[in-house]
């Protein structure tokens, strides 16, 4: 990679930054910090606005490089990965997204509280949270570590430090100055350009195929030296028994785990009505699944264009794919074609890192600030004071952020991205559905069904081989490896299912039916919905 | 119009927060259906706040000539508490329960399953994924773009049976409710 690369990448992303603080400066004028605005953004995004947000939200950098990259190296498994990301928002759509708009304020907990004894109903919701959210962030931190070393060629120990406190900085400085307006806007306009950055190259792929899908496959099983076996599953997650219930672990995490995101439930309250929540999702459905349709043609095409064995010369696990396929398409490592396609595929990869740390930043400071400090501090929190404490909670998470996406820079953290969705799914979901299902549904059992799901999740995660045990752990010299699976999905889910069940049979408590009733009726109408 | 912020849970007065001032007071709806379009009776889409302001409804008096709505002279918020449950057990609600679950229990049912099947497939009997079907497309390509498929066409229906099973019943169901809880409320202090 020569040095125009590097440097029209970084005007290409510096634009970027200084667009979209642009937008955060002009979306806070005159604006006062209430929690409707700073939370919820004033509740009055569009549809459409809020699809683009919702997938700006969803599409990491993990998936456009990584997922890419993936398919270049061992084909259809990375297919196989893919489909459980989308197939997700089918629970988010039936079962979460309007029911959650009609329920709830600004957090998960709200849901939950509005029917059960609030005060430990929000601490046990808001310290899940915040876990799933530090959990995502570190891996994105780390990722952005890293992409800089890929993209600009910069190994430098120093350069991966600067881009983790750079990204760190950005994000505090959207989210602590510009709330949910100023990330809403950060998303739209990431969405947009990586949406565009995708359509470019795919058109550039099926025009170098002629069009012809079944040619680009075949070129890409021939190069990739497996032949049919390129297209089929196995190369990846087919190794023994243990690996493939790895996988359906993780595959179970993936999709039960977007509806407790959130990042994602907060995005549904950004919107006025329930409906609008709904539209929303579909649009989202719509932009992922044409995402992800199209990160396969991309994977393919790297693999027939380039081959596997350029993909993992750059980036063992070919999280460079997709930037070398841009160079290619565009003419050449020497050309001008190659060389702005490159730097504009580099720019949008930063630009996705931003916009998706910013919004768990987000959400997980209005878990600190709505649901922890409000519970903590019952007498000193009004109005006003919510907010500052919000925004000095996005602070704090991003020194945390930044803190440990330094420290474990090195370590190899791609397994922090399913374990957030398996905490999302053993801990949020359960006690999500049975709030707004389960007429019978006890405070005990709410506190029970997140900690049954958060508890085990990392208690397992801690004892996995991802931790200790085998050389490539993070503590590869020592060895408490008890559970074989990298992803605890598989046990841990339907153990918080089980304990919120566990947890509302033995306690003496009675279900309010009232209670459930108005939560049954706003869910379903939308009655007295903020 | 505006309520404070500090409040958990807006009751009867919610509705006249955010987008929905757009269409003017809700009683409206049930007085006068004609106003809005049978597909779209929530028509919230402009609420980034520019154009359209043209669809709403004219403002005029509401409340009392609501038909449904009937006042409460109990106390306050138990009050309000025995209108949800009187809501929830009214036929026109359990009409709107019963088509949400009716759609959704079978949807769900039926994608997990084939999301599931699809995963514990591709992990155990790779070889059977692995048998072509066309030129270079085989069980496991065709298998992976039905999931695509099926999402789509799940998300598309679930849309629409909302749209034009529930959205209109959920409507009427919330303004009476808005109302029933606003009269049990102030017919209280």
């Amino acid at each position: 990679m020569t040095g125009h690369h590097q440097t029209l990448a970084l005007a290409l992303f510096s634009a970027f930054v200084a667009v979209t603080l642009g937008i955060t400066t002009w979306v806070s004028r005159n604006r006062q910090g209430s929690e409707e605005e700073f939370y919820a953004g004033g509740r009055l995004f569009s549809p459409m606005e809020n699809g683009f947000a919702i997938a700006g939200d969803y599409m990491s950098a993990a998936s456009f490089l990584g997922v890419a990259g993936l398919i270049a190296l061992f084909g259809y498994d990375g297919l196989l990965y893919v489909v459980g990301f989308l197939v997700a928002w089918l629970v988010v759509l039936f079962l979460v997204a309007e029911l959650v708009r009609n329920c709830g304020r600004f957090t998960l907990a709200d849901v939950v509280a509005a029917r059960m004894s609030e005060r430990p109903v929000r601490i046990a919701a808001g310290t899940s949270s915040v876990t799933v959210s530090v959990l995502y962030l570190v891996a994105q931190m780390v990722g952005a570590g890293s992409l800089v070393a890929l993209l600009l060629g910069n190994t430098g120990e120093a350069a991966q430090a600067w881009a983790v406190i750079g990204v760190g900085a950005l994000m505090v400085i959207y989210v602590s100055l510009g709330g949910m307006r100023a990330t809403t806007w950060i998303q739209i306009v990431k969405a947009v350009l990586l949406l565009c950055g995708t359509i470019a190259l795919t058109v550039l792929v099926l025009v170098r195929f002629h069009g012809d899908f079944d040619r680009l496959l075949l070129t890409a099983a021939e190069r990739s030296g497996h032949g049919a076996a390129f297209l089929a599953p196995g190369l990846k997650y087919g190794g023994d028994w243990t690996a493939r219930l790895d996988f359906i672990s993780l595959g179970l995490a993936l999709v039960l785990g977007t509806a407790g995101l959130p990042h994602i439930l907060s995005r549904f309250y950004t919107v006025p009505t329930a409906r609008a929540a709904r539209r929303s999702t579909v649009w989202a459905i719509g932009l992922i699944g044409g995402f992800y349709l199209m990160t396969i043609v991309l994977g393919f095409g790297a693999a027939a264009i380039l081959g596997p064995e350029t993909v993992r010369g750059s980036n063992v696990s070919g999280n460079t794919a997709v930037p070398l396929l841009a160079l290619d398409l565009g003419g050449g490592a020497d050309s001008t074609g190659g060389t702005v396609l490159f730097a504009f595929v580099a720019a949008i990869a930063f630009a996705t890192i931003l916009a998706v740390v910013a919004g768990i930043t987000l959400a997980s400071s209005a878990s600190v600030a709505h649901d922890l400090y409000a519970s903590l501090r019952p007498s000193g929190a009004k109005a006003r004071s919510e907010v500052a404490v919000a925004r000095i909670a996005a602070v704090g998470i991003g020194v945390i952020a930044i803190a440990l996406g330094l420290l474990a820079r090195d370590l190899n953290v791609a397994f922090l991205v399913g374990l957030a969705f398996a905490v999302a799914a053993s801990a949020n979901l359960p006690v999500l559905l049975y709030s707004l299902f389960w007429r019978g549904f006890t405070t005990r059992g709410a506190v029970w069904a997140v900690y049954g799901g958060l508890v085990p999740a990392l208690v397992l995660v801690v004892l996995s081989p991802v931790v200790s045990g085998s050389p490539e752990s993070l503590f590869p010299g020592v060895d408490f490896q008890y559970f074989p699976l990298q992803n605890p999905g598989v046990v841990s889910i339907p153990l918080g299912f089980l304990a919120g069940w566990l947890g509302t049979v033995t306690s003496a408590e009675i279900a309010d039916e009232a209670k459930h009733a108005e939560t049954e009726v706003r869910s379903l109408t939308g009655a007295g919905a903020v | 119009m505006q309520s404070s912020n500090g409040r958990a849970r807006g009751g009867g007065d919610g509705s006249e927060r955010s987008g929905e001032h757009h269409h003017g007071r809700g009683p409206q709806f049930v007085e006068a259906p004609g106003e809005v379009r049978y597909e779209d009776p929530w028509y919230d889409e402009l609420a980034s706040g520019w154009g359209e302001q043209g669809t709403t409804a004219p403002a005029g008096s509401h409340g009392a000539e609501v038909p449904t709505a009937r006042r409460q002279r109990e106390d306050g918020a138990v009050a309000a508490a025995q209108v949800y449950l009187e809501v929830q057990r009214s036929a026109a609600f359990q009409e709107v329960r019963s088509r949400y679950r009716r759609f959704v229990g079978p949807a769900c049912a039926g994608f997990l399953l084939w999301y599931v099947g699809y995963v514990v497939t591709a992990t155990a009997a790779p070889g059977f994924m692995a048998r072509p079907v066309v030129g270079a497309v085989n069980v496991a390509l065709i298998a992976g773009l039905g999931q695509f498929l099926t999402t789509f066409l799940l998300t598309w229906a679930y849309a629409r049976h909302a749209r034009l099973r529930r959205d209109r019943a959920a409507l009427e169901l919330r303004w009476d409710t808005q109302e029933l809880t606003r009269g049990a409320r102030s017919g209280a202090s």
